[in-house]
């Protein structure tokens, strides 16, 4: 650790975390699937000329051609099309969830750990109400009670009700770091609260909450799957990989047309193997002392 | 030393301590009601003038960090009344003490806790210039050269970062830290107690010379008279959240007056030849230091004390002089 190179650059926590990060392969793969990924759903319009909610009701359920590469659904739409956009929409609704989930998590969970007492325990009681319920039984219940349901609602729904794991995350870390003699020494010389929090508490806490941040946005994608299987996510025609994967609920597509389901299996399976292989990378990087097995 | 310290008159005074207590509520049952108290601080009254350095020395336990953060006002003290430079502050709203914090610093005890291990060491330098002043980056940097350069960092250090550094390093660290807005009063709170004795020495030797060097009132907290000695024009010894005696160094351990400093000086382990030998009066303190909850009655320290009688256990001694106007002791073997 004091093999001190007579470099210019400064050897800073934060560097050296990425430095420690690209080290490591898996995570590094992770990386490199994921960018696949998602430049596949960025560049779809240049990869497919198939409009993927249209669907050409004189080509239902066809084998794949040359036209169509992984065949056509039940109603006509291209698939490979479908593949392509419906990789936009899990990411889209993946990352901008968790980021939602990260701005509410962070703000409520700083509050309650910074300021303890009274704010503490109204912000860590409605969490404990909100784990209370099954987390599917409430995301459904909220999108029956809607009318229509849009990616936008969707993703609120879906941050609302997954905020308070890691607003306690946060706490923790912060109650931690409250007891620490450099918050202390910031108080000392006058610092604000803002001050503190966002250059003396963050900065210590940001390994960890980068590194949930990347893992939920993995049960992000898994959720939103899950939820448009069974016809309570996305509606239709919005191709997403969740929707397209509910086609196999029909025993005769099961069976005889896996292309129309193996390629959305396999995308989520991929794209969140990558996120938490990154996850995983990120958490050893940041931390480590968890890596010494 | 002593004649200048006795003839200070009040304006001298830079912080005056009256009656100052700090008891945190223990809280239990289901209703978390308070259902006693540990008294870390229980009525201390002291003076400190300017330009010099007044050590308070006490076990683990003693109240004498409790004391140290009441006084930056980290802590809020329960009763009492803290005067610096004759302003009344331990009553202000924390908002309204930041601008205190200008002419008060502190110097913690742990290198590896007390400073932000994501700041570089510029950073954190000039943190107390960011927050404090309205100096320029560059004014700010050159500031920032200059107090490295006085506790002895090289200026090319700036880009580094704490776990770069070693314990007496990062305290060098925490002093230019501290010392960098020029403050009046410096609290320090053990700041060589997790250091190599080696590295002890030199600590101490420059926060004399910066003392000098920036005519600073010192406020130096230690768990042991050797460290003390070295560096302090007067000394307190707390025990139990109170001042049991305050001299000036000399008087103190030439002419230690309780039994509690007796013992403790007699625990500093000395060489001995023939000229230093010295006659000490053997106390030996055993025991452990009884609970701050629920303190003895009376005078705290007769629980370990040997030459404890009757009215120890009724009576609380007052801190008075037996000889002289500065050399107070809260013992009734000398009322």
């Amino acid at each position: 650790m004091k093999s001190h190179k007579k470099s210019k650059q400064a050897q800073s926590p934060f560097r050296l975390a990425i430095r420690r990060f690209i080290k490591n392969k898996l995570a590094l793969a992770g990386i490199i699937v994921l960018a696949l990924i998602t430049l596949g759903a960025i560049f779809a319009p240049l990869l497919t000329e198939h409009d993927p909610t249209y669907g050409d009701l004189l080509k239902i359920e066809k084998a794949p051609t040359d036209e169509h590469l992984l065949g056509t659904d039940g109603s006509g739409r291209d698939n490979f099309a479908r593949l392509l956009y419906g990789a936009r929409i899990s990411l889209i609704v993946g990352f901008s969830a968790m980021l939602f989930t990260l701005v509410i998590g962070v703000v409520l969970g700083a509050l309650a750990g910074y300021y303890g007492g009274k704010v503490d325990n109204l912000i860590m009681r409605l969490a404990d109400l909100i784990l209370a319920i099954p987390f599917l039984v409430l995301a459904l219940t909220i999108i029956a009670l809607l009318e229509k349901v849009t990616i936008t609602i969707f993703v609120t729904v879906i941050a609302v009700t997954t905020w308070p794991s890691l607003t306690r995350i946060v706490r923790g870390t912060f109650l931690s770091l409250r007891e620490q003699e450099f918050v202390l020494g910031a108080r000392a010389i006058g610092a604000s609260d803002l001050r503190i929090i966002f250059k003396h508490f963050i900065p210590n806490a940001i390994g960890p909450i980068i590194v949930n941040a990347t893992l939920m946005m993995a049960s992000m994608i898994i959720i939103e799957s899950a939820l448009s299987f069974i016809g309570m996510g996305i509606p239709q025609p919005t191709p997403t990989w969740g929707n397209m994967i509910s086609e196999a609920q029909n025993i005769r597509i099961l069976r005889n047309h896996p292309e129309a389901w193996i390629p959305p299996g396999l995308g989520i399976l991929l794209t969140v193997l990558a996120i938490n292989f990154i996850g995983d990378g990120l958490r050893d990087a940041f931390d480590p002392k968890s890596n010494r097995r | 030393m002593t004649n200048l310290v006795q003839n200070k008159g009040t304006e001298d005074k830079l912080l005056d301590v009256h009656h100052i207590k700090k008891y945190f509520p223990i809280k239990g049952g289901i209703l978390k009601r308070t259902v006693a108290h540990l008294k870390a601080v229980d009525d201390v009254s002291f003076s400190v003038f300017k330009g010099e350095t007044l050590g308070i020395v006490g076990e683990s336990g003693s109240g004498k960090s409790t004391l140290g953060r009441v006084i930056l006002r980290l802590l809020d003290p329960t009763e009492g009344e803290i005067y610096f430079n004759g302003d009344e502050i331990s009553k202000l709203k924390q908002r309204q003490v930041r601008s205190y914090r200008r002419d008060m610093q502190m110097v913690f005890q742990d290198p590896f806790g007390s400073l932000n291990s994501k700041m570089s060491v510029a950073e954190l330098i000039e943190e107390p210039l960011l927050v404090q002043t309205n100096l320029s980056r560059q004014e700010r940097k050159e500031r920032a050269i200059k107090i490295m350069e006085k506790v002895g960092l090289r200026a090319d250090d700036r880009l580094k970062y704490p776990h770069e550094f070693s314990g007496g390093q990062r305290q060098r660290i925490s002093i230019a830290r501290a010392l960098i807005i020029n403050p009046q009063l410096v609290i320090c709170d053990e700041p060589v107690s997790a250091l190599d004795v080696s590295i002890q020495a030199q600590v101490l030797n420059l926060m004399k010379d910066l003392q000098d060097e920036f005519s600073l009132t010192y406020l130096f907290i230690a768990h042991d008279l050797s460290v003390v000695k070295h560096i302090s024009d007067r000394i307190a010894v707390m025990y139990l959240g109170r001042i049991v005696e305050i001299a000036p160094k000399r008087a103190l351990y030439d002419n230690a007056l309780h039994p509690y400093t007796q013992g403790l000086l007699a625990s500093i382990p000395i060489i001995d030849t023939d000229d230093t030998k010295q006659e000490r009066k053997k106390t030996r303190i055993t025991g452990d230091l009884p609970s701050p909850v629920n303190p003895p009655t009376g005078c705290p320290f007769r629980t370990r004390c040997p030459l404890a009688h009757e009215r120890c256990s009724v009576e609380r001694p007052e801190l008075k002089s037996p000889e002289n106007d500065e050399h107070l002791v809260a013992c009734h073997l000398y009322t």
